[in-house]
C-alpha cells in the first residue's frame, strides 16, 4: 500500500472516525439532536472526502478495494440515502427510545459496510463488507425496545443471514480451491477466456453456493422467504435502510462483475437469472396482492422490483448499464419517501402504522403524507411524471435493446397486477372513510402536525422523484459518464 | 407556441382551481370554466386565423410546431405539432372541458379543489396526447392522464366506483404498456437501421419492417387503441367506468378519452405500420361489425339509463372502427365527424342522465317514465339528442355514419351491409330510451323540476354544433381534409407493400412543418 492511498481511501477513513466519534459522543452527552447532528456531520464530511478522492481518478487500493467513478458515484449515493435514514429516524426515535446515540452508531457502521461491499475487488473484501453491514443491521433491526417483533425480526435476520453467509464461505472456497485466485477481476477473466477453468462439479457448486448469497441479500425468489417478515418486523426506518443500501450496495456489486463476465444469452447460468428475474416479477406482484399490511406488501413489490432491475441486467449494452443504474435511484428515492410516510404515521406508543386500515382516510387527516405516500406508489408503479415511470421506461427500452421479448412481456403482465396492490393503498387513503380506532392506536385519527425534519425530508424526496420523472437529462448524462468506466 | 401555451394553460389553471378552491370552492369553479373558455377561444382563433392555410399546396398539413431537446440521450424530443385532425381534437379538449365544469357545477359538493385540478390535469393531458408527435412523449401524456381520470371515478363515483375505476385503471395499463414495449421495439429496429435511435413520429414513418414484426408491433399499439375506443372483446371497463364516473367524468370519458384511440390508430397505427394493418384489415373490420351490432343489442338490454347510453358508445364507436380500416378519404372524413358528433351527442346524454339522477337519485329506467309531464324542457333535449344518436338527417351524426358507410362499400360490402343494420338497432334503443322514460305511464316518485338555465344552455350548446355539422359539415371537413390526405399519402390502401412511397410521403410531411435548420436530436451512441 503507497502512501498516497490513504487519500484515496479518504471516504472510509472519514465514515470510519465518524462512527467512532457519534459512539463516544454517546457515552458523554445525552441530547439525541447532538447525536443527529454529529451523525450527519459525519455523512457530509465522507461525502466531501469523496470529492477529494474523485480528484485522483479511478484507482485501485491494495488488491481489494477499487475506487472508480462508478464506485464514487455509488458511495455517494449510500451516504445520501443513509443521511436521508437519518433524518426520518430522529423523529422515530425522539418518540419512542430513551437511548438512540448507539443507534446512529450502527447506522453509519452498516453504510460503511455498504460502501466497501460496492467498492469490493476481492473475495475477502466482499465478505467482509457484506458481513460488517449485516451484522450492524441485526442489531439496528432489534434496536428500539418497545415492540417484541423487533426483537424477533432482528432474530430472523440473524439466523438467515448468518447461514447465507455459511452459503457464500463455503462457494467462496469451492472456487477458490478449483481456480487459485480470489481476485474478482480474475474471476471474471477466467470465466470469459475459459483458461484453464473447466467446469468442474467443483467450480458450479462453488458458483451456486455464491448466487444463493447474493440472492438472499437481494430478496429475489426464490431467497425472498425473509423479506416480508423483517420488512413487517423491523423499525420502519431500518427497513428504509434495509430495502435501500442494503440491497442497492448488493445490485453494485454485481452490476460490476456479472457484466465483466458477460454471459451470453442462453447460456446456463443466464437461463437461471432470467428465471429468478421473472419469478421473482411474477410471485412478488402476486403475493403482493394478498396483504392487507403496507409494510409487508412494501416487501413483496419490492421483489418484485428486484426483478426488474435484473431484466436490465440480462441486456447487453451501455445502455442497460444506465437502466440498471437510474432504476436504482429511483428506487431509492421512492422507497425513501414511502417508508418515512409509515415512520412518520407510527405513534409513539411503539405501533408501527402498518395495516391498511391504520391509512383509511388519510387524505383528510394528513393530506401531506397522504399525497407523499400516493406519488410515491405511483413512482412504484411506473406512472408518468413520476422517477420510476422513467426507470421502467429504460429497463424496458434496455430489455427491448437486447430483444428479451419473453421477459419483458412478463414484466408488463406482472407490474399491471402491481397497479392493482398500489391503488388499493392509494383508494385506502383517498376513498375510504376512517375507521373508528381505538383509542391511543398507531395512526392517530386527529391531524397531528408533521415533524420538521420529516416534513423537509419527505418534500425532497417527493420532489426529486418529479424531477427526476420530467427532467431526468442530467442524472442520465451523470450516469452514463459513471457506468463508462465499467467493461 | 400556441401549442405549448394550449398544453400548458389546464395545467396552470388546475393548480390555481386547487388552491383558490381550498378557500370558497365556487371559485374553483368559476377558474376552472374562464379557463376552459378561455382556451376554447384561442384555440378557434388559431384555427379561423390559420384556416386559409390548410389549402396552400406544398405548406405541408401542420399549422403549427414546436420542436425541443428533452432527453437527447435517449432521442426523445419535446415535438408537438397539429394538422386541422389535431387543432379539432384540442378544440374539442376544451369545449368538452367547459362542459364538464359546468355539468359538475351542483353535482360535485365535496373537494371541489381537488376534482377541478383532476379535471383540468385530464384536459391538458388530454390536449398533449392530440398534439404529440414524439412516441415517447404521445405515451408520457398518455399514461399520465390515467391518474386524474382514476381519482375523478374513484373519489367522486356512484356506488361501485372503485370497482370501476380500477378496471378502468387496469385495462388501460396493460394495453398500454404493451404499446410501450412496441413503441421501443420500432425505436430500437429503426436505431439499427439507420443507426439514428429517435422516437420522432416523422422519422419512424419510414421504418422498414418485415410483414410478421410490422405486424405484432402493430398489435401492440393496437392493444392500446382497442382498449380506449373500446372494440369488442376489450370493451368491458367502458359500461362500468361510464355508468360509475360521475358527470363530468362520463363526459370526459365519453367525448375525449376514448376518441384517443380512433386518433392514435389515425395518426399512429396504421400510417406506422400500413402493410400489416391493410393485411390484417378484413379481421379488424369484422370486429367493427361486431362492436356495432354487439353494443347495440347490448344497449337494448340494459335497465340502467347510463349504462345503455355506454354501450351505444361501443357501437358508435365500431362505426369508427370501420372507417379506419377503410381508409380513403371518405370513410375517415365520416370518421372525423363521427368522433366530433358523438363526443356532443353521447356527452350531451351523459350529460341529462346526471341531471336525472341529481333530482331522482335512480338510473333504473324501470322507476321512471312520464317524465314529459314534468320536465318537458329536459324530454326535448333528450329527444333531440336520441334522435342525434339514432343518425336522423340534419343532425351530424348522420352525415358522419352516411359518410362512413359510402367509404366502406368499395372496400367490403357485407361489412357495410352489416353496420347498416346498426343504424336500425341504435332507432329502437334510442327511441326506447324517449319511450320508457319521457313518454309512457306516469311514475308518482319520478317527479322532478325542469332544467334550469345553466342546464338548458349547455346542452343547447351541445345541440348547436351537431345542427351545425348536419347542415354544413364542410369547414370541419376542409379543416381535416389535408391532414388526412398526407396520413392517406404515408399509409396507401391500393398498394400492398408501400414502403418506398411511404418512405417518400414520409419525407413530403417532414418538408411541410420543419425549418431546415432544426434538426431532431438523435442519440447516436452505439448500442
Amino acid at each position: 500500500m503507497k502512501p498516497g492511498d490513504i487519500v484515496t481511501l479518504l471516504p472510509f477513513i472519514a465514515l470510519t472516525l465518524s462512527a467512532v466519534i457519534v459512539m463516544l459522543a454517546g457515552t458523554f452527552h445525552t441530547s439525541h439532536r447532538l447525536t443527529v447532528g454529529l451523525t450527519l456531520g459525519g455523512l457530509a464530511w465522507t461525502g466531501a472526502m469523496l470529492a477529494v478522492t474523485a480528484t485522483r481518478g479511478g484507482r485501485q487500493v491494495t488488491d481489494l478495494l477499487l475506487l472508480d467513478d462508478y464506485t464514487l458515484f455509488f458511495i455517494g449515493l449510500l451516504v445520501l440515502t443513509t443521511a436521508g435514514v437519518v433524518l426520518i429516524s430522529y423523529g422515530y426515535l425522539e418518540a419512542r427510545e430513551e437511548h438512540p446515540h448507539d443507534y446512529y452508531t450502527l447506522l453509519l457502521l452498516a453504510t460503511l459496510g455498504g460502501i466497501a461491499l460496492v467498492a469490493s475487488t476481492h473475495f475477502a473484501s466482499f465478505f467482509l463488507g457484506l458481513e460488517v453491514l449485516s451484522v450492524s443491521l441485526y442489531t439496528l433491526i432489534a434496536y428500539p425496545r418497545s415492540r417484541a417483533s423487533f426483537i424477533e425480526a432482528g432474530v430472523k435476520y440473524l439466523i438467515l443471514a448468518a447461514a447465507t453467509a455459511a452459503f457464500l464461505l463455503f462457494g467462496m472456497a469451492l472456487v477458490y480451491a478449483e481456480l487459485g485466485t480470489m481476485s474478482l477481476n480474475a474471476l471474471a477473466t477466467l470465466h470469459i477466456t475459459g483458461g484453464g477453468a473447466a467446469e468442474t462439479s467443483l467450480l458450479i457448486g462453488g458458483f451456486a453456493l455464491i448466487i444463493v448469497g447474493i440472492g438472499f441479500k437481494l430478496g429475489v425468489v426464490p431467497f425472498h422467504m425473509w423479506t416480508p417478515d423483517i420488512y413487517q418486523g423491523a423499525p420502519a426506518p431500518v427497513t428504509a435502510f434495509v430495502a435501500t443500501v442494503s440491497k442497492g450496495a448488493m445490485v453494485a456489486l454485481l452490476l460490476r462483475y456479472f457484466r465483466q463476465v458477460s454471459i451470453t444469452p442462453h447460456e446456463t447460468v443466464w437461463i437461471i437469472f432470467a428465471a429468478i428475474a421473472a419469478a421473482s416479477m411474477i410471485a412478488g406482484n402476486l403475493l403482493a396482492l394478498l396483504q392487507a399490511n403496507v409494510k409487508r406488501l412494501l416487501a413483496y413489490s419490492s421483489i418484485a422490483h428486484l426483478g426488474y432491475i435484473l431484466v436490465a441486467f440480462l441486456a447487453v449494452g451501455r445502455t442497460a448499464a444506465v437502466a440498471v443504474t437510474f432504476y436504482l435511484v429511483a428506487y431509492f428515492v421512492t422507497t425513501l419517501g414511502a417508508f418515512g410516510v409509515v415512520a412518520e404515521l407510527s405513534g409513539p406508543t411503539g405501533a408501527e402504522a402498518e395495516e391498511l386500515d391504520d391509512y383509511r382516510g388519510l387524505a383528510a387527516r394528513r393530506p401531506f403524507l397522504a399525497a407523499t405516500l400516493a406519488i410515491a406508489l405511483f413512482s412504484l408503479a411506473g406512472i408518468p411524471l413520476t422517477a420510476g415511470f422513467i426507470g421502467k421506461f429504460y429497463v424496458v427500452d434496455a430489455g427491448a435493446g437486447s430483444r428479451l421479448w419473453w421477459l419483458l412481456i412478463v414484466l408488463v403482465a406482472s407490474s399491471t397486477i402491481g397497479l392493482f396492490y398500489y391503488t388499493r393503498v392509494v383508494v385506502a387513503m383517498y376513498v375510504r372513510q376512517p375507521v373508528e380506532l381505538p383509542e391511543g392506536s398507531p395512526a392517530t385519527p386527529l391531524a397531528a402536525p408533521t415533524g420538521r425534519t420529516i416534513g423537509a425530508v419527505l418534500a425532497t424526496v417527493t420532489a426529486l422523484v418529479f424531477v427526476l420523472g420530467v427532467y431526468p437529462s442530467p442524472l442520465i448524462r451523470l450516469l452514463e459518464h459513471v457506468v463508462a468506466g465499467l467493461p | 407556441m400556441i401549442l405549448v401555451a394550449l398544453l400548458a394553460w389546464p395545467f396552470v389553471a388546475g393548480i390555481v382551481a386547487w388552491v383558490a378552491g381550498r378557500r370558497r370552492p365556487e371559485a374553483a369553479r368559476w377558474v376552472s370554466a374562464l379557463a376552459m373558455a378561455a382556451g376554447l377561444v384561442a384555440v378557434i382563433v388559431e384555427w379561423v386565423l390559420k384556416a386559409p392555410d390548410f389549402d396552400l399546396a406544398g405548406h405541408g398539413p401542420f399549422v403549427a410546431s414546436v420542436h425541443a431537446a428533452w432527453i437527447p440521450q435517449l432521442g426523445i424530443s419535446f415535438f408537438l405539432a397539429a394538422d386541422g385532425f389535431s387543432l379539432l381534437m384540442v378544440a374539442l379538449c376544451y369545449a368538452i372541458g367547459l362542459l364538464a365544469v359546468l355539468s359538475s357545477w351542483r353535482e360535485v359538493t365535496v373537494r371541489v379543489g381537488f376534482f377541478h385540478f383532476m379535471l383540468l390535469w385530464t384536459i391538458a393531458a388530454l390536449v398533449g396526447v392530440f398534439t404529440a408527435l414524439d412516441l415517447f412523449l404521445f405515451y408520457f401524456l398518455f399514461e399520465m392522464m390515467l391518474v386524474p381520470m382514476y381519482f375523478l371515478i374513484a373519489i367522486w363515483g356512484h356506488e361501485r366506483r372503485v370497482y370501476a375505476a380500477v378496471k378502468f385503471f387496469l385495462f388501460t395499463q396493460i394495453g398500454g404498456l404493451l404499446m410501450l414495449v412496441a413503441i421501443l421495439a420500432l425505436y430500437v429496429i429503426h436505431g439499427r437501421q439507420t443507426g439514428v435511435y429517435t422516437f420522432d413520429y416523422l422519422r419512424l414513418l419510414g421504418t422498414h419492417l418485415s410483414l410478421t414484426t410490422a405486424t405484432w408491433l402493430m398489435l401492440g399499439f393496437f392493444a392500446a387503441f382497442a382498449v380506449k375506443l373500446p372494440a369488442v372483446p376489450l370493451h368491458t371497463w367502458l359500461p362500468d367506468a361510464h355508468t360509475q364516473a360521475p358527470t363530468a367524468g362520463s363526459l370526459v370519458l365519453a367525448a375525449l378519452l376514448i376518441k384517443i384511440g380512433a386518433y392514435g390508430m389515425i395518426r399512429f397505427m396504421v400510417p406506422l405500420f400500413p402493410h400489416a394493418a391493410f393485411h390484417a384489415a378484413p379481421v379488424f373490420m369484422g370486429l367493427a361489425v361486431l362492436g356495432i351490432l354487439y353494443g347495440a343489442v347490448l344497449a337494448f338490454a340494459q335497465r340502467d339509463l347510463k349504462r345503455l347510453v355506454a354501450y351505444t358508445s361501443v357501437s358508435h364507436m365500431g362505426f369508427v372502427l370501420l372507417a379506419i380500416f377503410a381508409w380513403n378519404t371518405l370513410a375517415l372524413q365520416g370518421a372525423v365527424l363521427e368522433i366530433v358528433c358523438h363526443a356532443f351527442s353521447t356527452g350531451a346524454l351523459f350529460a341529462i342522465v346526471g341531471l336525472m339522477q341529481e333530482r331522482l337519485h335512480t338510473r333504473d329506467m324501470d322507476k321512471m317514465g312520464g317524465l314529459w309531464l314534468t320536465a318537458p324542457g329536459l324530454g326535448a333535449m333528450a329527444l333531440v339528442f336520441a334522435l342525434a344518436s339514432l343518425g336522423l338527417p340534419v343532425l351530424g351524426n348522420f352525415v358522419a355514419e352516411f359518410l362512413i358507410l359510402i367509404g366502406t362499400w368499395p372496400v367490403s360490402e357485407p361489412a357495410t351491409v352489416l353496420a347498416a343494420f346498426g343504424l336500425v338497432a341504435a332507432t329502437v334503443y334510442s327511441l326506447w330510451i324517449v319511450q320508457r322514460v319521457f313518454q309512457g305511464r306516469e311514475t308518482p316518485a319520478a317527479v322532478m323540476p325542469d332544467l334550469t338555465l345553466r342546464e338548458a344552455g349547455m346542452l343547447a350548446a351541445m345541440a348547436a354544433p351537431l345542427l351545425w355539422l348536419g347542415v354544413y359539415p364542410q369547414p370541419i371537413l376542409n379543416t381535416v381534409r389535408p391532414g388526412l390526405d398526407a396520413l392517406q399519402r404515408v399509409a396507401v390502401r391500393t398498394t400492398p407493400a408501400p414502403t418506398s412511397a411511404a418512405g417518400a410521403a414520409a419525407a413530403l410531411l417532414r418538408t411541410g412543418e420543419r425549418s431546415p435548420g432544426s434538426a431532431a436530436p438523435t442519440s447516436e451512441e452505439p448500442r
